[in-house]
């Protein structure tokens, strides 16, 4: 039996016609056609399916879309226009963040999400915020260094619009 | 879709819940932040026919302090203790375990409640709640009871839940701000259940101590005679001795590298607390 519930999707309300046992993931992927999250393992151990739900990142692929109903999604596809994704983005592709590009969305999510929380980290405390996201085309050192590329070029960003309002 | 077909009900209140998980006809289970549950689902591991929502019940996730004891809800995620937005009486131990759970994307659903009630013999929070002497509020069909959380686990994955019984909050007595904690953890990766856990606590005023371990195969081992060496101020081969033989005395069969795993987590817990 099928439910209705509404989301609000990239800013955009959305309704959707969801089986109890249909996940997030496959919601947005199938009937919304935002195919940036992606899907590796479906239980919550790849990360490549990492969105944000209420402003925080969290695994698509087990969470329950019936369970969802009235809350915010957030996918790579609606961080487009976002300063901090275009300049995560910019050091993933100077820094060699990618290879296959299979594990990229979760990496930025995830990465916009740790660089919003905790700025200043160095690359050790990367890394291991990082952990929860598994690239197997060993891209490990570039991820971590477009990451921390990005982190001092949001930084110096906020301290010259700091400098401007001064 | 990865699970088999299963019903779902979004429960209003604790009794509804109660009620909806009462069923003897099919397989119902309640589900908190679904961080185990789901990719348990997704695997057609954990059969269910019922699933019971619990996340609309919004008196489960409040945090309140009553006489010097802080009371968590069941459905508190992980994040809620690593960004401190609950009181804490543990001098920060509960902020660090909440903070180094998995990975961030799963903090922000796992609940402390969930955790508990799967009972991982591995799982961060079992461990933290039996170090800090905490008690688990269990509501069910008959009404609510409470059990020390030493108690409350059985056995790897098992617990005093009676069918249709939820574990409503759990309870932390607020420690002597003058106690130190220390915390130790063998894990091969970041995030990963651990192969071996403990948490050691030291107050240098009373010289009250407690040493628990975690990852044992079972319920989390409370090492009680050499707490009591801890507080005599014992140095490392002394402690070194009682843990052994307080790990061998428990009755669970570890190999030769699992009981020297277990003594170096247990021996680091007792250095991070400030002893040694």
């Amino acid at each position: 039996m099928k439910t209705e519930i509404t989301l609000t999707i990239n800013g955009k309300q959305r309704k959707a016609q969801v089986e109890p046992r249909q996940s997030l993931a496959d919601l947005l992927r199938e009937e919304m056609r935002l195919t940036a999250t992606h899907l590796g393992c479906e239980h919550g151990v790849c990360g490549a399916c990492t969105i944000l739900l209420n402003g925080e990142p969290a695994r698509a692929c087990i969470a329950l879309a019936i369970t969802l109903d009235g809350s915010e999604v957030q996918t790579l596809e609606g961080l487009q226009d976002d300063a901090l994704m275009s300049i995560l983005k910019e050091s993933f592709h100077e820094k060699h963040g990618l290879q296959c590009g299979f594990c990229t969305p979760g990496m930025l999510i995830s990465s916009h999400d740790l660089l919003t929380r905790k700025p200043g980290l160095d690359e050790g405390q990367i890394r291991i915020a990082m952990s929860g996201n598994l690239c197997r085309c060993t891209g490990y050192q570039g991820i971590v260094r477009s990451i921390k590329a990005a982190a001092d070029k949001w930084a110096e960003k906020a301290a010259a619009s700091e400098g401007v309002s001064a | 879709m990865k699970p088999a077909p299963f019903t779902y009900h979004r429960a209003s209140s604790i009794e509804d819940a109660i009620i909806h998980l009462d069923d003897n006809d099919m397989i119902a289970r309640p589900l908190a932040g679904g961080q185990s549950l789901v990719p348990m689902l997704n695997l057609r591991l954990a059969p269910v026919n019922k699933l019971v929502d619990l996340g609309r019940i919004e008196s489960l996730r409040r945090a309140d302090e009553q006489n010097g004891r802080i009371v968590y809800g069941a459905l508190l995620p992980h994040a809620a203790f690593e960004d401190g937005r609950v009181p804490d009486g543990s001098n920060g131990l509960m902020g660090f375990v909440g903070g180094q759970i998995a990975y961030r994307a799963v903090r922000t659903r796992g609940t402390i409640g969930g955790a508990l009630c799967l009972a991982d013999p591995a799982a961060d929070w079992l461990m933290t709640v039996i170090a800090l002497e905490g008690e688990m509020v269990l509501v069910g069909p008959r009404g609510r009871r409470s059990l020390a959380a030493a108690d409350f686990v059985t056995g790897p994955y098992m617990t005093a839940l009676d069918p249709a019984e939820l574990l409503e909050s759990v309870v932390i007595p607020r420690r002597p701000t003058t106690e130190r904690w220390g915390h130790y953890k063998v894990t091969r990766k970041v995030g990963e259940y651990a192969d071996s856990m403990a948490i050691a606590l030291f107050d240098p005023e009373s010289r009250k101590a407690r040493l628990v371990v975690g990852a044992v195969d079972g319920a989390p081992l409370v090492l009680e005679k050499t707490a009591v060496e801890m507080g005599k101020g014992a140095r490392a081969e002394r402690l070194s001795a009682a843990i052994k033989h307080e790990l061998a005395e428990s009755g669970r069969s570890f190999s030769p590298a699992k009981l020297q795993l277990h003594l170096t987590a247990a021996l680091r817990a007792i250095r991070n607390a400030g002893l040694l």
